[in-house]
């Protein structure tokens, strides 16, 4: 038993070790965004490059975050999509299936 | 086409004038059923689009009005359950549905780009006329504050509408 627990101690603090130390890291952070009612909340977000945008859609339609002939982020109903914010992503995107619904990425140098 | 869109203006008039009188008003359960039937007729349209058009764009936007106002249409009868309420045919949604009849037939008749350019001005049309009248009629006469808000989503997600077939109809040209 007690062999056990070391074992696991041991493992948890190998994790940690490794997280801490890994050296390119795939995001810093991540950057939420809900939308409900037909609105991204906040429309605004500041990023840096690298970091994850979440959106969280809660209303029961399918919406997109579509940036103008370069990337689009299909956001089902009641789910969760993301997009890893790149270093020319300062832009303004929209809903292709309600163009009404508007937002805008800056990434912070 | 300039029937139909005649036939549409002249329900709107007719909406309008209404409005000027207060006792006239349309009633919740009368609401219902004008927002209801708006649902289905533009599901039918998009159920036509889907069987005719090969353009990925047009088909694309046929099944987001086909999603989209098949939930809003679930949301309400949800809500007029909940609130005890039998939606209650009228002359409007009656005109509503006799206009979209017609231009739903003349529509099967066309085929290709012609057709694909037809619906998609006839929904910009459509979207128009129904948030018009979301906005000057239904909204401000429902007295229920759950339906008042659900007419109210109703008209963001149609006005979203109205820009996506806008879109897709710049794209036509």
């Amino acid at each position: 038993m007690t062999a056990l627990l070391n074992r696991r101690q041991l493992l948890a603090a190998g994790a940690t070790l490794l997280a801490g130390n890994s050296p390119t890291r795939a995001h810093d952070g991540t950057v939420h965004v809900v939308i409900e009612k037909l609105a991204f909340l906040p429309a605004d977000i500041e990023v840096k490059a690298g970091q994850i945008i979440e959106w969280t859609n809660k209303d029961a339609f399918a919406h997109t975050a579509t940036v103008k002939s370069s990337w689009e982020v299909l956001i089902p109903p009641k789910e969760v999509a993301t997009h890893v914010a790149a270093a020319g992503d300062s832009v303004d995107y929209y809903c292709r299936f309600h163009p009404n619904m508007k937002g805008k990425i800056t990434v912070l140098v | 086409m300039k029937t139909v869109i005649a036939v549409l203006g002249a329900t709107c008039l007719s909406l309008a004038a209404q409005v000027a009188s207060a006792a006239d008003k349309p009633t919740d359960p009368q609401i219902a059923h004008i927002a209801y039937s708006a649902g289905v007729i533009d599901v039918e349209a998009a159920k036509l689009a889907l069987s005719k058009t090969q353009n990925p764009a047009v088909k694309a936007f046929a099944e987001s009005m086909q999603k989209d106002h098949t939930t809003v249409n679930e949301m309400a009868l949800k809500l007029a359950k909940k609130l005890n309420v039998t939606p209650e045919n009228n002359t409007t949604s009656q005109a509503l549905t006799d206009a979209a009849d017609e231009k739903r037939a003349e529509l099967a008749k066309l085929d290709g780009v012609t057709f694909d350019k037809a619906y998609i001005a006839s929904e910009i049309a459509y979207h128009k006329q129904v948030n018009d009248a979301l906005a000057t009629l239904l909204i401000p006469s429902a007295e229920n504050g759950d339906l008042k808000r659900l007419l109210e989503t109703g008209l963001k997600l149609f006005q979203g509408h109205q820009q996506h077939a806008e879109h897709v109809a710049a794209d036509l040209k």
